[in-house]
């Protein structure tokens, strides 16, 4: 990435609050993730309103970025590697905003079973397993972000195959659960929406990655073959 | 987006630059260029001043003839002749290869003879002909209406940006395949330089543009390809959504996004 300094200055003071915006934001949904992770398996029921109260946050500062980038093309008109970097940052936006969607089902989902009952230990482990992944999948991909790291993104879109194979296995560890015991369809139905809402959260992180290899690289690697877009 | 090579495949050069160094006096100005400005298409020469983009433009209708301790070497074809070697007839160069600078240049005369003048040294043509190639020149340049009631008067009279539109009527009057523009919008208002823009998009379905221009967003809206210059080398040629997406080289990106070292 172009590291020398623009001949206007105010146009770096621009750029650089606005990518401390996206990390700032990017940061609120981690948090927002990795709470939702963990009122998953303590059952820590009262977190889940900080988590929806964190989205409004997120909401807001989703708005505000891109009104900053909105204002950046009519004043600046970036070219090249700004360009590059204020239309991947309107695209890194909406995916972290999903991302934190995801987050809120989950701790919703958690509040349903729970408020039900209690959580059938042996269906913890898988779920927990892929949110761990997908919560670190959140993490690198906003430091290739934070540090305009291609190869690191490229490393985050590779680690999204696996999170989709053992989401694939979770379901259908419960849907044998359900045909055995008919009594879980309930509470199995809310926690495969979690594993959903999990496996989405890594799709958003795939995706972050994909704009960040776009900024540094100007490859657009969406919709590739996860083995093309590695080169 | 299409790879380049297949995007190239269709283009026809209209003048290609073979190795081409120019000189005031002894001062190397370009060095070693080497380019192909294609059929039907728009080329941008960007760069800082004093880069050479105009002296490019300028060797490409051998303006620089005109005044003494300049010269060019190396190879510049245009309809497959070498138009640097000696004994090219330069008015008949001139009359195939148009130019338009950076203020407006009309001749203290009417606008109908702003235009007729240059047919005439081409052409012989009957009083209605002349008529006609007015009208069409005019029409090319999307001054037709604005100055059809009034072709006797003053070209002098008219607004810049209907100025510039005549010296670009009085270039394509002659029937040119090349129009070289010199900063063609420097010296107009934003709604006559949208004008000159939207001409220039009209125009290249029948001549083949080079335009030199300091504003680089005006670059990247009227051209198919760009090219940088710096210090009289040519730094980077390519597609111009390609040169202000993704550059290749470092110093086309910095001058692009307003970097300078």
């Amino acid at each position: 990435m172009n590291e020398t300094l623009h001949v206007s200055s105010q146009f770096d003071d621009d750029l650089s609050s606005l990518r401390t915006h996206v990390l700032q934001m990017g940061g609120l949904v981690e948090t927002q993730v990795s709470a939702a992770i963990e009122a998953y398996s303590n059952g820590e029921v009262t977190s889940v309103k900080s988590i929806v109260e964190t989205d409004r946050k997120i909401n807001e500062l989703e708005k505000a970025i891109d009104d900053d980038c909105a204002h950046i093309i009519a004043r600046r008109q970036p070219a090249a590697s700004d360009l590059r970097l204020v239309f991947g940052i309107s695209k890194i936006v909406t995916d972290l905003e999903r991302a934190g969607d995801e987050a809120k089902k989950i701790a919703k989902g958690v509040r349903r079973i729970y408020e039900a009952g209690h959580m059938p230990v042996q269906y913890g482990v898988g779920v927990r397993h892929i949110a761990d992944a997908a919560l670190n999948m959140v993490r690198q991909a906003l430091d290739a972000f934070a540090r305009l790291d291609a190869p690191l993104a490229t490393s985050v879109i590779r680690a999204d195959d696996e999170v989709d194979v053992e989401f694939k296995a979770v379901i259908r560890q419960l849907i044998t659960h359900m045909m055995e015991d008919p009594r879980t369809i309930t509470t199995a139905i809310d926690i495969m929406s979690i594993a959903r809402a999990v496996e989405r959260i890594g799709d958003h992180a795939k995706n972050i990655s994909e704009h960040v290899v776009y900024i540094v690289e100007g490859r657009d690697i969406r919709h590739a073959k996860s083995k093309e877009s590695a080169n | 987006m299409m790879p380049v090579e297949s995007a190239l495949q269709n283009l026809v050069p209209e003048i290609s630059i073979r190795n081409l160094n120019f000189y005031y006096g002894k001062a190397l100005a370009l060095k070693n260029i080497n380019l192909e400005v294609y059929k039907g298409k728009v080329t941008a020469f960007i760069g800082p001043s004093g880069c050479g983009k105009s002296t490019l433009l300028r060797t490409i209708n051998r303006m620089y003839d005109l005044y003494p301790g300049q010269h060019a070497e190396g190879e510049l074809i245009v309809g497959g002749k070498n138009i640097l070697e000696k004994g090219v007839d330069t008015i008949e160069l001139r009359a195939k290869v148009g130019m338009v600078f950076q203020k407006p240049t009309p001749f203290p005369m009417s606008i109908y003879e702003n235009i007729a003048f240059g047919v005439r040294m081409h052409e012989r043509l009957s009083r209605n002909e002349m008529d006609d190639r007015i009208e069409w020149a005019l029409t090319k340049a999307a001054l037709w209406n604005e100055v059809k009631d009034k072709l006797n008067k003053p070209g002098t009279g008219l607004s810049g940006g209907q100025q510039q539109r005549l010296c670009i009527a009085r270039g394509v009057a002659v029937k040119p395949q090349v129009l070289l523009l010199d900063e063609p919008t420097s010296a107009l208002d934003p709604i006559s330089t949208m004008r000159i823009e939207e001409l220039i998009h009209e125009l290249k379905r029948e001549f083949t543009i080079a335009i030199v221009t300091h504003n680089m967003q005006q670059a990247a809206r009227v051209s198919d390809f760009t090219a940088y210059m710096y210090l009289g080398e040519l730094v980077e040629f390519g597609k111009t959504d390609e040169i202000f997406i993704k550059p290749q080289d470092k110093r086309t990106e910095d001058y692009i996004t307003g970097r300078m070292g």
